[in-house]
């Protein structure tokens, strides 16, 4: 949950982009990171193995100004994909605050993705949390692959998949061109600065 | 187990009163009280310390919890105290009750003795108050 300092008048928040390994969640990390540099005070932090992939996590710092006096300071994680890197996932999870599904609209990628939710659900239960009732955004990546000739998921059969009962905001997204990230990114923002605003209005005691 | 941490502005004034004390004018670099979640929850630095606390944060919780799955490995519930060493500055951890994470960073000035000897003194001291 948000860190709430009533001293310093400054809130922690934390996003946590999820899902499948190679799905693109570091790629909208530093899509971001390059977009809004202007908002970023400190390098993007990431923790990679020796071939590029994601080890432990990424880590931006991303500040949205002030909300009732409060400085909120947005922090964005994203998990290793790795079915083999679990217990990392979930040391990441701990104390998240919204998340971002980022599933990959590649038709190869069907089944990865639907047990990349399922695992996100069982880790978020680890913590006492629910999927349903926690902020989440779920980023169909990868829409420009279909333009190369390479096979995706129709929006309705990723919705089908992953979305039926969930009913979460989604965005058909690139995160190699930027398409659709920063909507994504202010959508979960949003949803999750919403959720802490009764904390807030209690001035966080 | 998640987090519930919550503090009230006289707990963060006494905690930051408790770190002064204790580690500051013991001539240490910075202090940084965090929770597992890598949040922040006091930083203290000499005034000539710039580090990126947030970042720190974040990777030191993580660290933290990569150790601790080492220490289940073993048949250990947790190491509580890890101690980085380098050539001129060090980052000693010590975890405060089951969720709150002391890192003290130090130059060479700082015996590592007495550094430790002043962090169980502060741990004790924080422990009281949450």
């Amino acid at each position: 949950m948000a860190l709430i300092n009533p001293k310093k008048k400054e809130v922690q928040v934390k996003i946590v982009y999820y899902g499948p390994g190679r799905g693109g969640k570091t790629t909208n990390l530093e899509y971001i990171n390059k977009k809004f540099k202007s908002r970023i005070k400190s390098e993007m932090v990431t923790v990679k193995t020796y071939n590029d992939r994601t080890l432990f996590f990424d880590f931006l710092p991303f500040d949205i100004g002030m909300i009732k006096g409060y400085t909120i300071k947005i922090q964005f994680y994203t998990v290793p994909g790795q079915v083999k890197y679990n217990a990392t996932r979930k040391l990441v999870l701990r104390g998240v605050d919204g998340i971002v599904f980022v599933a990959d609209s590649m038709t190869l990628r069907q089944e990865m993705n639907i047990r990349s939710l399922e695992n996100l659900r069982e880790n978020l239960a680890s913590f006492n949390k629910d999927l349903n009732s926690i902020p989440l955004v779920i980023q169909y990546n990868k829409r420009d692959l279909g333009k190369q000739g390479i096979p995706i998921l129709p929006i309705e059969s990723l919705e089908k998949d992953l979305n039926s009962t969930l009913k979460a905001s989604y965005f058909p997204a690139s995160a190699v061109t930027g398409e659709n990230v920063a909507a994504t990114m202010k959508k979960i923002i949003s949803l999750t600065v919403i959720s802490l605003k009764e904390k807030l209005d209690l001035g966080g005691k | 187990m998640d987090f519930t941490f919550d503090f009230n502005k006289s707990q963060l004034e006494s905690i930051e009163a408790i770190l002064e004390e204790e580690l500051i004018e013991l001539g240490v670099e910075c202090v940084v009280l965090i929770d597992l979640a890598g949040n922040v929850i006091v930083n203290l630095d000499n005034g000539r310390c710039e580090h990126d606390v947030y970042s720190l944060a974040a990777l030191a919780a993580a660290n933290f919890g990569a150790v601790s799955a080492m220490a289940n490995i073993i048949g250990e519930e947790e190491f509580s105290l890890l101690f980085h060493k380098g050539e001129n500055d060090s980052i000693h951890f010590s975890k405060i009750g089951t969720d709150l994470l002391l890192l003290t960073i130090f130059g060479k000035d700082v015996s590592l003795g007495f550094l430790r000897l002043k962090v169980t003194e502060a741990n004790n001291k924080i422990k009281e108050l949450v």
